[in-house]
């Protein structure tokens, strides 16, 4: 059941060949007023399949910006950005809505679940755009629950969910659809630090087990040690691309050594 | 996603807020309660005047004194224009060949005692032919025959009600009791059928008394003698062969009187001639006018309702901004969102017609106990027609909101606050 939920990667015909994200020269320009804001100055990165990155910076050094891009919520001004080979620079939102349905899982600080829904529901909720029939959204819901271990909390409501639960519930909901990468927006933002280590253990282990792309975006250094590489911008522009050499680990330390190895190019 | 899923979903996303829904709904609540009791009480009126009109008797013209068209009463104040020589040659077949009967009528009130009782009524004097050109057939006992004509005789029937009235509590039998009307003895030959109605000439028909034309002209109504001593009628009934005839019927009659009036061309008759089927019609269209003018009030009602459900529906946009947000980021196109809230309006509005329709059946049907006569009946149609008025108001007021739902752009809508 665990397996039928892992991307189509490493073994998928499309995505064992390159990237996941190949993205060159991007940049975004606002209009604010007669001020022209320079958002993103041109950014190139390179995520391969089964990455686990961090994307860290001040705010107003674009890292939302390029969050928005690379999880198609927003477009360039100029630039290239191929996402599991799929070139979405320039799609209309209808196209970009179908991308995020089938490419991506959203991951939010502030959870964003439906309330007075039970957990099943906000997990299906990917799969009722996609066009899934009833039975098998119920029964993926269902395993997507059971990997971040709420397999008993089926049926309750957000507010009868602590904040590691609800952050667990949106998880299942990201990765319900099987898609090419997680974003994750300061997932650990309104976490005290147990559920938070909790939240970052579950990460690390759908990338290890699942062979999942993560891309994290966070402000804070000790959870962006929870992964393998960590990407700084400053003033739109990629300021430094580094390597983690001993990530931080949540959980089972056993899986340290595989942690956010590409495998995919 | 389907349809039923959709609908449901709406429901729970309209049971979130139940107090703030149901407020809305009663816009169209009232707005579709109130047309279905108008619809269901302007044809249970219709159906009780058409079903009077008739039961009067079919095919009839009514020919009365004066000219009703200048006026109550017209040229003769007196308003003895019309004698029983006038009605004895419209009931002559070479004057007019589609009169089948002719029914003279004298009317006026009257003391009418039995015992301790004694009730003001109205006294009609007639003869042999009213029985079958007014359709009123006796329950028991005879009709005035044509001996008690020619002989004066003190002879009544009854109606239904004053039978009752007069000899249910003495338990006693009308037929061949005394009554006294104006304090002349009568004796009871019978007691006419019931036909219900509320109002027919002169009053109800269930509260009038028959006695012979030449009775009441000689013993109750001398007023009804004209200088030179004519008998003179309150109204000629005149049965006609076929409704296709009527037309033809008012024409003969018409130049049959003036001619007999001696009224020149250019002069107006002293008589009116009225068709049974003109005061239908000319009663169909008042009411016709009336449902007309309530309707558009009840349809304002709804107008206001819909832009009540507007109002709320964006309300409930900017509430469930971040919602919205939230459903595009994983993967709702525009028309997912514009339908999720069209839908929702849609929902809320059918919803609030439905108990509508329930509030204006039992409307309809209060209506109906407090006026007896009166079957206000909500017809399949009027439900119909208020369920897709109502639904109809529903979409049109939802499209606003649900486009702006649907053109929310997903990063500002997850940051909303």
């Amino acid at each position: 059941m665990v397996v039928s939920l892992a991307p189509a990667a490493p073994a998928g015909p499309d995505m064992a060949a390159g990237p996941v994200i190949e993205i060159e020269g991007l940049t975004k320009v606002y209009q604010m007023g007669d001020v022209q804001v320079h958002a993103l100055r041109g950014v190139s990165l390179t995520v391969c399949q089964g990455e686990m990155v961090a994307i860290m910076g001040p705010s107003g050094s674009g890292k939302s910006t390029l969050m928005n891009i690379i999880g198609c919520l927003d477009q360039p001004t100029a630039g290239r950005y191929r996402l599991a080979g799929e070139d979405v620079a320039r799609l209309n939102d209808d196209q970009l809505a179908d991308i995020r349905n089938r490419r991506i899982g959203f991951v939010f600080q502030s959870f964003n679940l439906l309330a007075r829904t039970d957990a099943l529901a906000n997990v299906e909720l990917p799969l009722i755009y996609s066009g899934t029939r009833v039975a098998e959204r119920r029964s993926r819901a269902r395993a997507a629950l059971d990997m971040v271990g709420l397999g008993d909390r089926l049926h309750h409501r957000p507010n009868e969910l602590s904040g590691g639960q609800q952050q667990r519930v949106a998880i299942a909901r990201a990765l319900v659809n099987r898609p090419s990468i997680i974003m994750a927006d300061e997932p650990t933002g309104n976490l005290d630090s147990k559920a938070g280590a909790e939240v970052m253990g579950i990460f690390q282990r759908l990338n290890i087990e699942q062979g999942i792309t993560v891309i994290l975006v966070t402000h804070e250094p000790d959870i962006a040690e929870h992964t393998r590489r960590i990407v700084r911008l400053y003033d739109g522009l990629i300021d430094s691309d580094t390597q983690v050499a001993e990530p931080r680990v949540a959980g089972d330390t056993a899986y340290a050594a595989r942690l956010g190895r590409p495998r995919g190019c | 996603m389907s349809i039923v899923e959709q609908i449901r979903l709406a429901l729970r996303a309209l049971s979130v807020n139940k107090l703030r829904s149901t407020l809305t709904m009663l816009g169209i609540i009232i707005g579709v309660g109130a047309v279905i009791t108008l619809l269901s009480v302007g044809q249970g009126v219709q159906a009780l005047v058409a079903d009077q009109l008739q039961s009067i008797g079919t095919n009839l013209l009514f020919v009365v004194p004066g000219n009703l068209d200048r006026g109550a009463m017209g040229r003769g104040s007196s308003g003895l224009t019309l004698s029983l020589k006038d009605a004895e040659a419209i009931a002559d077949p070479f004057n007019v060949p589609d009169a089948m009967g002719v029914a003279p009528e004298v009317m006026g009130s009257a003391d009418v005692s039995y015992g301790k009782i004694t009730l003001r009524l109205t006294v009609s004097g007639v003869t042999p032919s009213y029985e079958w050109v007014r359709n009123f057939p006796v329950a028991y006992g005879n009709f005035i025959d044509v001996t008690d004509v020619s002989t004066q005789a003190r002879v009544a029937l009854l109606g239904s009600r004053i039978a009752e009235r007069f000899f249910e509590e003495s338990d006693s039998y009308p037929i061949g009791a005394t009554i006294k009307i104006n304090n002349i003895p009568f004796k009871v030959i019978g007691v006419l059928q019931q036909k219900g109605g509320t109002s027919g000439p002169g009053g109800n028909q269930d509260e009038t008394i028959l006695v012979p034309l030449s009775t009441a002209h000689q013993r109750l109504f001398p007023r009804f003698y004209n200088r030179q001593g004519e008998a003179m009628l309150s109204v000629v009934y005149v049965q006609v062969v076929s409704e296709n005839r009527m037309e033809a019927a008012a024409e003969q009659i018409g130049e049959l009187l003036r001619q007999r009036h001696a009224i020149r061309f250019q002069d107006e008759a002293d008589f009116t001639v009225i068709n049974q089927q003109d005061l239908l019609s000319i009663f169909g269209q008042i009411t016709g006018v009336l449902t007309i003018f309530l309707g558009a009030i009840a349809g304002i009602s709804l107008l206001v309702g819909g832009i009540g459900i507007m109002n709320i529906m964006l309300v409930s946009v900017t509430e469930r901004t971040r919602e919205i947000g939230l459903r595009k980021a994983v993967g709702a196109k525009r028309r997912h969102i514009l339908l999720q809230f069209l839908i929702e309006s849609v929902v809320l509005a059918v919803i609030g017609g439905l108990l509508g329709v329930v509030l204006g059946a039992a409307g309809a049907f209060g209506i109906s106990r407090l006026q007896s006569d009166l079957h206000a009946v909500v017809t399949p149609q009027s439900i119909l027609l208020a369920t897709g008025f109502s639904a109809a108001v529903g979409l049109f007021f939802g499209i606003y909101p649900a486009t702006r739902a649907s053109r929310l752009n997903p990063i500002e809508a997850l940051r909303y606050e």
